[in-house]
């Protein structure tokens, strides 16, 4: 039998090794999983997470989706890493996200078809106000009635889903679509589009703010006293009080980060790779981006690669799809495992492992 | 002697943990009737010892006896099996569940609740401990609370009763009944292993005591024989060092304290009822009483976690109520509270992020929100040099510091933040002699430098020896301040159960 | 609209059938809760139970097999849980995520070959002209099997909680795990089974929307169930007899939205099916908003990690 021993400090060097020894092990039981399903193991390994990028068939297309669908998962995971090491757990940021493209669609579209320049402007502000005003719902409950924010923020969602039909099959529906659920498309209408920035890189606007919230989080949790509070409160909210956090600020600042952040993601799709407000254009980057954090160990730097990673096994889990006949639900348990293995292994950073010798 | 074989021998147990050998071949005996005490400073093995005879820690060598046959506890419910009974320091108790629920989980086959009942009215009465079986053990004082304990025990008819440090938590009143309970069995061939490090009630109690150091037996001796230092100094394996202090004359009102009532913070916490007090320049206010009648909440009120009513709390004059902890330390009060790990400390940040903590305001460690790491470090490097925390560095984890070396870095974090008023909660609790005396040391000093000290302690020697003015707390009432020198144990007595008003009025 | 198309008698035994896989599945958690252990991963439990429930069923044409596959692929799924968070020592939060994550994800996968088939109906109790007794048949004596067992496992849950030993250890355990270990209970085990026993009572839940609510499989077929079931536990401060109460309410609610949005309410659909979650929500609101009631109901250890001193 063995037993654990905690650490006297964390080991850094297994906080770094963590998710490395995590993925390894996914891809493991993956290849067992892709086996299992029939499909050759170390084919189907290779089609998520090599051809993607150096296929020449498919890398033209591949490469640049790499940063289009790694844009809002990292958006996302920044503003919820922020609150997860507050000990606020908003797992609803799918909602907000959600609520963020319809704010910021309905703002654009109320205007259309002028043409101004600052259309799309305006519209990401709004956006970014639709998913804080969504995400204030759970916070505000949790600050003044002790609501739990985990449960309200996650039935949000579903609300957030019925509004999201409501909209592309009512007041959002294309007047000239034929009656078809949807939106115009945003894409395609020069004043809200989300242009590509640099041609055939995936580059657009909401990946550039991406990697901006990134260098802020990053300056914020290692410089700013803000940053401080937010890792005191999650360590230890007694300690957090006496220090003078207002632990109710925090809700309110961490919850607002977060809904704000993904509401800028749910805008900058919508306006871009989605196009258009549709029953299903949100794909679950909301849900897949707290994996992300997770296996970033909330970390900003740490999130760009989780997210690069993630994105990665969507592509390549497409790919699979197309070329090997991998259902689509094997990419979503494959990523359900990634954090199960990375959730086990982490205990060897806070604890060293004994061997106890014989029976005792 | 031969004919009888003592009830427990321990002999040669040794137990290690990684980096430290907390029982090194402890050897001694314990004779049926016999109270027997286990004295020794914190961290000397007195635990550990008691564990292993209790079923929740294995010895790595050396064995024990009970009655003679060879005892190896596996659980703590073979240890039951025995008749070994433990009372814990720290209760094992449930809040939400009834004293009949409570005691019934200490047993192997309780019976129906209802003649459980009964029997607990009718053994806590013939011990004199009345306890109600049906009431939520949570709304019990900790009196109360160690009479649930003790009646668990005694309803295994156990022939060995292991106390672990069971005065602390007692007003001399309590301590007074709960000796008569002792002695009581004690007559009657139920012998007592007793732990603690309260020498005079060692002396009044014990027939034998095993004195450790460093998971070492150094002596054994006959309580009644021995002189408190004697002991004292065997203990701690050299002479004592007395914290020196001179009286000085205090200053004007510092802080003032007027009609101060909060309700509890939580459902188990205790309220504060018309607290009042004038706090001087150069004064040390000792308050004692036992714990949880208000202590924690009244550091809260003071250091500015829970915020009061308007006019309730002025310093120099000024409201300070409805100000937050960083206002109130930019304003020089500050606070050490009790809880190390969690509260004072956070437990996995390092000493420089602990530092940074509470001396962000006084100490300037930022501008403009953005944090000046290596301020902060400097700050922590001298908290560590002036106070003498051994640590390899301050980028060590507070948790990875030990008790005494992490209270005086708390406390030296405050101090060296030239507080105007400063209170501490527990300063010395679980904390080794020497790093005691150090700490005792520093507030004297302090105080004798202007500021305002308040020390809330349970260790009553410890408020005679530092206080001024000594105060007791009782279920959220505080009695009016009394000059410390010239008290007796009977007067403190009175004042820690609440009965100081109407002594304090026939003065 | 015309509201004379619902039947009260109807109604009433719908509501049955809407309020049972909630009610499982939150029975199953109030007990996993009660032993001091957090687990989110309700949603995806049930979801898993819901597939495994439905392939058996289909497989082998035994309903009665079915909910015993579901039941154990729902308790196999918590037992991952179990073994990270109670040997592991991972954050309970993020571990009960994950399941959630993971549940949807292999029953999708387990099931994307399933869609659009019928399964074997469930028998129902007939109790020959008793049944037929008008307003009482209808409303109560003619379901299957697995509602009666929701109300008998309610009333299982509430006296073992209540007057059994393995009950009071169960609570002391959630209550304060130090003391309960210093008295030589084995904590980690007790958590490990009372995990087992909410995976298993997920699974059940589960099984009941593809097999005899819906029926059929569909993927997010639980749609947020267990997350109300969640709730539900907490809107009962831990007591089954309300846990049921809850159900019922909330079965009620999502049966009332259903009705209206067939008698055809001038509202759109999308309004009244948001309508369980802004209620639930309410309820729990009102719930967390009287003081010091609820927090003394919630088990002191919820959610804290395990770890024996040596």
């Amino acid at each position: 039998m063995f037993s654990l021993e905690k650490r006297k400090t964390p080991s850094k060097a297994w906080s770094l090794a963590t998710p490395i020894l995590a993925v390894a092990l996914t891809m493991i039981a993956g290849a067992i999983m892709f086996s299992l399903l029939g499909k050759p193991p170390l084919e189907a390994l290779r089609t998520i997470f090599i051809d993607p990028i150096f296929s020449e068939q498919f890398g033209a297309y591949s490469r640049p989706q790499l940063l289009v669908k790694a844009g809002p998962l990292i958006l996302i995971a920044i503003g919820l890493s922020l609150g997860f090491r507050a000990g606020i757990w908003n797992i609803g940021a799918e909602g907000q996200y959600i609520m963020g493209a319809i704010f910021g669609a309905a703002a654009g579209l109320a205007l259309y078809p002028l043409e101004a320049w600052w259309i799309f402007p305006m519209m990401v502000i709004v956006g970014c106000l639709g998913g804080l005003l969504w995400a204030m719902i759970p916070a505000i409950l949790r600050t003044h009635f002790n609501t739990n924010e985990i449960l309200v923020s996650l039935l949000l969602v579903y609300v957030a889903e019925e509004i999201l039909k409501a909209m592309a099959t009512g007041a959002l529906r294309n007047p000239d679509g034929g009656g078809f659920p949807g939106s115009r498309n945003l894409s395609k209408w020069v004043s809200s589009q989300n242009t590509e920035i640099i041609a055939n890189s995936g580059m657009h606007w909401g990946v550039v703010t991406a990697f901006i919230t990134v260098i802020f989080a990053y300056v914020l949790l290692s410089r700013h006293m803000l940053g401080f509070h937010i890792q005191l409160a999650g360590q230890s909210p007694r300690a957090a009080k006496f220090a003078g956090v207002n632990p109710k600020a925090l809700v309110i600042t961490c919850m607002g980060i977060a809904g704000g952040l993904a509401g800028l993601a749910g805008l900058f799709e919508v306006t871009g790779p989605a196009g258009q407000i549709s029953t299903d254009f949100n794909s679950g980057y909301g849900f897949t981006a707290i994996i992300v954090a997770f296996l970033g160990r909330l970390h900003p730097v740490g999130i760009v690669l989780a997210g690069l990673l993630m994105a990665l096994t969507y592509i390549g889990g497409e790919l699979a799809q197309l070329m090997l006949g991998l259902p689509a639900a094997s990419i979503q348990a494959f990523q359900g495992m990634l954090l199960f293995f990375l959730l086990a292994v982490d205990v060897l950073t806070n604890y060293r492992i004994r061997m106890n010798k014989g029976a005792k | 002697m031969l004919t009888q074989p003592p009830l427990l021998r321990i002999d040669t147990v040794t137990k290690a943990y990684p980096g430290v050998v907390a029982n090194d071949s402890v050897s001694f005996e314990i004779q049926p009737g016999e109270v027997h005490a286990l004295l020794g400073e914190n961290g000397a093995g007195k635990s550990t010892l008691v564990k292993m005879i209790y079923g929740l820690v294995r010895p790595d060598s050396g064995t024990m006896e009970l009655n003679g046959a060879p005892f190896a506890p596996v659980e703590p419910r073979a240890a039951r099996a025995s008749g070994v009974a433990m009372v814990f320091q720290h209760f094992s108790l449930f809040d939400a569940l009834n004293v009949a629920e409570n005691i019934a989980l200490g047993m192997e086959n309780p019976p129906p609740q209802r003649t459980l009942a009964a029997r607990i009215t009718e053994v806590s009465e013939a011990y004199g401990l009345p306890l109600d079986p049906f009431r939520t053990v949570g709304d019990l004082s900790a009196g109360e609370r160690q009479r649930v304990e003790i009646i668990r025990c005694l309803l295994q008819d156990p022939k060995l009763l292991i106390m672990d440090e069971p005065t602390s938590v007692l007003t001399p009143q309590e301590v007074e009944i709960l000796f008569k309970t002792l002695n009581k069995l004690s007559d009657e061939g139920t012998a007592i292993l007793y732990i603690s490090h309260k020498l005079e009630e060692i002396r009044a109690l014990c027939d034998t005591a095993t004195v450790l150091r460093l998971g070492k037996v150094v002596g054994t001796c006959t309580p009644r024989d021995e002189t408190a230092r004697a002991m004292a100094e065997m203990m701690v394996g050299g002479t004592l060092h007395q914290p020196s202090r001179d009286r000085h004359p205090q200053g004007d009102v510092v802080l003032r304290v007027n009609d101060l009532s909060q309700p509890a913070p939580s459902a188990f916490g205790t309220a504060l009822k018309n607290i009042s007090f004038d706090l001087h320049q150069g004064e040390i206010l000792g308050i004692g009483g036992v714990a949880g009648n208000g202590q924690d909440e009244l550091l809260a009120a003071i250091s500015g976690e829970v915020l009061s009513p308007k006019g309730t709390l002025s310093v120099q004059g000024d409201d300070i109520g409805p100000l937050g902890p960083t206002a109130r330390r930019g304003l020089a009060i500050l606070a050490a509270p009790e809880e190390r790990l969690g509260h004072a400390a956070a437990p996995d940040m390092s000493l420089i992020e602990n530092a940074l903590m509470t001396g962000a305001t006084r100490e300037n460690l930022t501008s403009r929100g953005f944090i000046k790491w290596n301020d902060a470090r400097t700050f922590a490097e001298k908290i560590i040099k002036t106070f003498d925390v051994r640590t390899p560095g301050p980028d060590n984890a507070a948790r990875a510091l030990s008790g005494g070396n992490l209270q005086k870095f708390v406390v030296g974090r405050e101090v060296l933040q030239r507080p105007d008023v400063l209170v501490v909660n527990q300063p010395t609790w679980g904390v080794d002699a020497s790093a005691a005396a150090d700490i005792r040391q520093a507030i004297l000093d302090l105080a004798a430098g202007g500021a305002a000290v308040i020390v809330i302690s349970q260790d009553l020697d410890e408020l005679m020896e530092i206080s001024d003015n000594f105060a007791a707390l009782n279920e959220g009432r505080l009695s009016p301040a009394r000059p410390a020198l010239g008290l007796t144990i009977d007067e403190i007595g009175l004042m820690l159960g609440g009965g100081a008003a109407q002594e304090a009025a026939h003065v | 609209m015309d509201l004379s198309a619902i039947n009260p008698a109807v109604l009433v035994a719908s509501i049955m059938i809407a309020a049972t896989p909630i009610l499982l599945a939150a029975l199953g958690e109030l007990v996993v809760e009660k032993s001091g252990v957090l687990n989110l991963g309700v949603e995806g439990m049930m979801i898993t139970g819901a597939i495994c429930g439905f392939i058996v069923t289909v497989e082998t044409g035994s309903p009665f097999l079915g909910f015993i596959a579901a039941a154990a692929g729902g308790a196999f799924l918590s037992l991952i849980f179990a073994v990270l968070t109670q040997y592991l020592l991972s954050n309970q939060v993020a571990t009960g995520l994950a399941l959630t994550l993971f549940g949807l994800g292999v029953a999708s996968l387990l099931g994307h070959s399933y869609v659009g088939i019928n399964p074997p109906s469930v028998p129902k109790l007939d109790l020959g002209p008793v049944s037929d007794i008008p307003y009482i048949g209808t409303m109560f004596l003619r379901h299957d099997a697995v509602v009666y067992f929701g109300i008998a496992l309610t009333i299982a849950v509430w006296a073992t909680l209540k007057y059994s030993r393995i009950g009071l250890v169960l609570r002391a355990v959630g209550e304060n795990h130090d003391a309960a270990h210093a008295l030589g209970y084995k904590v980690i085990r007790i958590r490990i089974l009372a995990i087992m026993f909410g995976g298993a009572c997920a699974g059940l839940g589960g099984a009941y929307l593809s097999l005899v609510r819906v029926p059929q499989w569909t993927e997010g077929i639980t749609a947020g169930a267990g997350w109300i079931a969640l709730a539900i536990v907490v809107f009962a401060s831990w007591r089954p007899g309300v846990v049921l109460l809850g159900a019922y309410l909330f079965g009620g609610v999502t049966l009332l939205q259903l009705n209206l949005q067939a008698a055809g309410l001038a509202v759109p659909v999308e309004y009244l099916s948001m309508s369980p979650y802004l209620i639930t929500i309410l309820v729990l609101v009102i719930m967390s908003s009287r003081k010091g009631r609820a927090s003394l109901s919630a088990p002191a250890s919820l959610g804290h990690p395990f770890q024996a001193s040596r």
